[in-house]
């Protein structure tokens, strides 16, 4: 019985696994059709041959190096800002009931916000440099991170923190033992949102305003008409983000999972 | 001769939530004085809200009673007194992110007990409960009365003269709570313990305990203290006894006017 269901389970994740794979395949055999068969302007559509070529071409070249390390860079400086910040000023609200009343529901509303609206106001600031850049991810990426740490270490089951206390648990006992496990699969799940924003906006304002980075070149490609070598780059990009994704995914269940 | 051996004694403790006006205000415990005799085990019974959980908790230093004073080992207590009381709480107290071996050596963590002796320490009280083949288990893999034995596993390890229980069994079904409680009357006239243990249930307050103070409706406060003249360990023969049945009619005479007055509040 059992393992016929768990057959049958595993039989479902490979068929929706396939019509995921198919979906993908059809979608690249109709973007060859467009540009081969159908007439679409080969500056609109590039032909994915030629895509592929670019990006063989961008791999073996190493041309990317300087951009990709731009843009992480910039990633890594803007979200170990908003983790520490994010998570320090989390805990500190969390601590009094009264101060969780107040900045939750404003933090939300702000988070809310299109911040990215305000890239002029942080490219007059820092320049069109990547301190504009790290500055806005950091922003950005700061409200899913202490709004998910608030609520993290602010609904401690209080039993938990009784039961401690009558043991003779001191207040570094509480902190390791009771707060931090309770509290880490919110603040996980808050450092994946915050990295995955942090990503989405330092690539987007590098399209915007720049002077490096994997964006600044996908939009530097566009004006130069180099549309092959566009999506070549914006395949690449994709793939980044993927295995970032993904790392940080697994990071975070085998943080839950601890 | 009394007083000398008490282990707790509480005098004229009063218990107050909220200010007297708001609406949220609520005379919990009224002028309550009461003796736990060393070694004894004095349930505590009475209707919902009548303020027993808030006696056991000023007694273990979690609360601070409005007025009165609480004396345990002779000491007035003004905080948790993690040498002297552990507590073992209704349900679910035991860290979710814990295995049951790393959930009691955590308590004596907390408690303060060298390391070296943790180990050999939590394996004992884990065989004393019956939960040593579940030592690696998480919580939400055990059903609710192995849960309750590890949590008194919990408890028993930190080697307290003194154990309160909050209602251990009181989210357990009837059956399960029947084994517990023969269980936990073995394992605690062994051990000699001092122990307060609140509950709702009549039998099971006549079973476990060596007096039961019943409680009159809110503001709370001891009505009368029935002595159960019975040694320790109880056999499950006596459930059946007229003595037994006696006892708890008379309970339940006690109880009955407290429980309606509570109903109608």
């Amino acid at each position: 019985m059992v393992g016929k269901t768990a057959e049958r389970r595993n039989r479902e994740v490979l068929v929706s696994h396939l019509i995921q794979a198919g979906f993908l395949v059809g979608l690249i055999v109709i973007w060859y059709l467009a540009a081969t068969r159908w007439g679409v302007n080969r500056l609109l559509l590039p032909n994915p041959v030629a895509v592929y070529d670019n990006l063989f071409d961008i791999l073996r070249s190493g041309e990317f190096i300087d951009d990709l390390e731009t843009t992480l860079g910039e990633l890594a400086i803007a979200f170990a800002i908003s983790v520490a910040g994010g998570v320090m000023l989390g805990y500190l609200i969390s601590r009094s009931p009264y101060w969780i009343a107040v900045f939750e529901p404003l933090l939300a509303a702000i988070y809310s916000i299109p911040i990215i609206l305000f890239l002029p106001l942080f490219v007059l600031f820092f320049g069109l440099g990547p301190a504009s850049k790290i500055a806005l991810g950091a922003s950005i990426s700061f409200f899913p991170i202490v709004i998910n740490t608030i609520a993290g270490f602010g609904h401690v089951d209080r039993l938990f923190v009784t039961a401690a206390r009558s043991m003779g648990a001191s207040d570094y006992h509480l902190f390791r033992h009771v707060l931090l496990p309770a509290a880490s699969p919110m603040i996980l799940t808050g450092l994946r949102m915050g990295f995955t924003t942090a990503l989405l906006s330092i690539i987007g304002s590098e399209t915007l305003a720049s002077l490096a980075g994997l964006g600044h070149r996908i939009v530097h490609l566009a004006e130069a008409m180099e549309m092959a070598r566009m999506f070549a780059y914006i395949v690449f990009v994709i793939a980044i983000a993927v295995a970032l994704n993904a790392i940080v995914s697994a990071l975070e269940a085998r943080g839950k999972r601890n | 001769m009394a007083t000398a051996e008490a282990a707790i004694k509480v005098r004229g403790v009063f218990h107050q939530f909220g200010e007297e006006g708001d609406r949220r205000f609520v005379r919990a415990l009224t002028d309550t004085s009461l003796d736990v005799v060393r070694g004894e085990l004095l349930c505590l019974i009475g209707p919902s809200g009548c303020g027993k959980s808030t006696l056991l908790n000023i007694i273990g230093g979690l609360m601070e009673p409005s007025s009165g004073t609480v004396e345990v080992q002779g000491q007035q207590v003004c905080g948790p007194l993690p040498r002297d009381i552990a507590f073992v709480f209704q349900e679910n107290s035991l860290f979710p992110w814990n295995t049951v071996i790393e959930n009691v050596e955590l308590g004596m963590t907390f408690q303060g007990v060298a390391k070296s002796e943790r180990a050999a320490r939590a394996a004992y009280a884990l065989e004393a409960v019956g939960l040593k083949e579940f030592a690696q288990h998480y919580p939400a893999q055990l059903s609710g009365g192995m849960r309750q034995r590890a949590a008194l596993a919990r408890a028993l390890s930190l080697e307290t003269p003194i154990l309160l229980m909050d209602e251990p069994f009181g989210a357990l079904d009837e059956q399960t709570r029947m084994i517990l409680g023969e269980d936990l009357s073995v394992l605690l006239a062994r051990s000699r313990k001092t122990i307060v243990f609140v509950t709702h249930s009549l039998g099971e307050a006549v079973f476990l305990a060596d007096r039961v103070a019943v409680f009159s409706a809110r503001p709370g406060s001891i009505k009368q203290v029935i002595v159960v003249d019975e040694p320790h360990p109880r056999k499950p023969e006596f459930v059946t006894s007229a003595k037994f049945t006696s006892l708890r009619n008379e309970l339940y005479g006690l109880l009955h006017d407290e429980i309606r007055k509570a109903v109608q509040q």
